[in-house]
């Protein structure tokens, strides 16, 4: 008896593993990349000022971008009290109640809705907010980065409530409770890391939006009292200060996109902490 | 309609019952009664339509869009279909308990126990701790769980989560419990203890199960319906049925020449 040759078939399997092992390295090599750029570039500049103070002008050394990172949150709050009741709900709704053609609809809507770009938000927001109340203003850009999270939200609402056995529902149906308790108390209690994951990843997701906010926030070089005076948001600071001709300014943009990244960064590492023991039970 | 002369109570009235999904009939006008305080099982080869029957006792087989019904059942003379009761209404009389162990993952052995009660409006710590003392014990769980009532439901054994899940359809107190199954997935041992727990629960509630295993239905039940294609084949005592049959049917499949 001889022995195959089996060089060819293993020469195959090396080259098809070490191509797969490549392109796992290059998913995560822009990541390391960003990251090293951004800390040599911006980390300097990071400090004490940058988190408190208000832009400065140009060549006046110091300042910070306080408001913009306050204008962020700002932003972020607006946007989690639109995107979040009614994502979660359209989502309770997709999963729980409907009919099976009108939902074909609504998942399809929403997932066009998902790939519309971003700067066509923008758009729409400027038409349907901006014109009509004569003006760019925060509670424009909370309004257009909430419309973006609702679909989002939605569907990723709908994802986890469908992973809830249906044995849960029957279960609490049999003991006689309304089908509305058996949705909150039940289904969406079971279900609830998965949909708080969804929420966080939606908001570390509009963020980092820019190109709806020139159209919206605007952007504001001083903080902002009022929801219906434009503000500043961390993606517009930076971008106002990347295209600029000045090194200060430059630095600065550094620092921004660094914490900005530093705060999707943390809201995902959060997220993994919220869903680390997700399937210790088996269900 | 075979009801026992020792015991003449009846606890469900079924008549002409008819199941659709669709176009398809599950279950062909079906009529018996369900004698009160005794059990009842319900055999047959699988899809014989006797999980839709006993679905249908509580109205459970109205979560499918497609799922239609004929027919009339009585539960102590109400028409559970009648269009002024819910059925919400219905099941809290009707309780169910079904094949796969399914305690509440978020929910404490306590809360397991008493979340039919607490969704339903009862606040008072009193009644819940009476009612889950009452509900374990009846469900011969109390011993085991007593001094970790707080531990999550999902950290007991297979055996004992079922067990729980039959004292959470205890504790909301029906009037009958339906049992589909209930043991099919546990190991010898933790099914003769749900078998022991069917006898002794039978007098204070109509127990209707349904099973696969003969051996179940001869040891626990005191009459039998025999189900196949969809219609009901023969209906007796469970004596009867396991040793002298009207039909033979009925015959070659508790004898296993067939299902």
């Amino acid at each position: 008896m001889t022995a195959p040759n089996h060089s060819w078939r293993n020469f195959k399997n090396a080259f098809m593993q070490t191509l797969a092992c490549v392109c796992a390295i290059l998913v995560v090599a822009p990541l390391l990349l960003v990251f090293y750029h951004l800390i040599k570039e911006g980390f300097t500049s990071i400090n004490w000022a940058f988190f408190t103070q208000l832009p400065k002008p140009v060549g006046e050394p110091g300042g910070g971008m306080g408001n913009a990172i306050v204008g962020t949150f700002v932003l972020l709050a607006q946007a989690a009290v639109i995107g979040v009741p009614v994502g979660v709900l359209g989502g309770v709704f997709l999963s729980e109640y409907g009919g099976t053609k009108l939902n074909w609809w609504i998942r399809f809507a929403a997932d066009i809705l998902n790939g519309v770009p971003s700067i066509t938000w923008g758009i729409v927001v400027y038409a349907l907010l901006v014109v009509p109340m004569h003006g760019f203003s925060a509670l424009a850009g909370g309004v257009v980065l909430g419309m973006m999270m609702i679909p989002l939200v939605m569907r990723t609402t709908e994802e986890v409530l469908q992973l809830v056995p249906g044995g849960y529902r029957e279960a609490a149906l049999a003991l006689g409770i309304s089908k509305w308790k058996t949705i909150v108390q039940i289904v969406i209690r079971t279900a609830l890391k998965g949909i708080v994951t969804g929420v966080l990843l939606a908001l570390a997701r509009v963020a980092g939006e820019t190109a709806p906010l020139l159209f919206t926030a605007l952007g504001n070089q001083n903080w902002t009292h009022k929801l219906t005076e434009p503000i500043a948001a961390m993606p517009l600071q930076i971008f106002a200060y990347a295209i600029s001709p000045y090194d200060d300014w430059h630095r600065q943009a550094w620092a921004g996109a660094l914490v900005l990244l530093l705060l999707v960064f943390s809201i995902n590492i959060g997220v993994r902490f919220l869903t680390r023991d997700r399937f210790r039970q088996k269900v | 309609m075979a009801t026992d002369p020792n015991n003449p109570a009846t606890a469900l009235t079924v008549r002409n019952l008819s199941v659709f999904f669709g176009k398809n009939a599950a279950v062909k006008s079906v009529s018996l009664d369900i004698a009160a305080c005794a059990v009842t099982a319900i055999i047959g080869p699988s899809g014989c339509g006797k999980s839709t029957f006993l679905r249908a006792l509580n109205r459970m087989h109205e979560l499918n869009p497609d799922a239609r019904m004929e027919g009339e059942i009585r539960l102590f003379g109400d028409d559970i279909y009648s269009r002024s009761v819910e059925s919400v209404a219905v099941r809290r009389r009707v309780g169910m308990v079904f094949q796969k162990s399914n305690p509440f993952p978020t929910m404490s052995i306590f809360e397991n126990v008493t979340v039919g009660l607490r969704l339903n409006g009862v606040r008072s710590k009193k009644v819940l701790a009476e009612r889950t003392e009452q509900s374990l014990r009846m469900s011969a769980l109390w011993d085991e769980v007593k001094d970790r009532l707080h531990a999550p439901a999902i950290s007991l054994s297979g055996g004992q989560q079922q067990r729980l899940c039959i004292a959470r359809a205890l504790a909301v107190q029906p009037e009958v419990l339906l049992m589909d199954e209930p043991a099919s997935a546990l190991d010898p041992l933790a099914t003769s203890k749900i078998e022991d727990l069917i006898l002794s629960l039978k007098k204070d509630y109509t127990i209707v199960i349904v099973t696969h295993n003969m051996q179940q239905a001869a040891r626990a039940s005191d009459f039998t319906a025999f189900f196949y294609l969809g219609e009901l084949v023969e209906f007796g005592p469970t004596t009867k049925i396991f040793t002298s049959p009207a039909q033979k049917r009925t015959e070659d499949y508790v004898t296993g020449r067939f299902g």
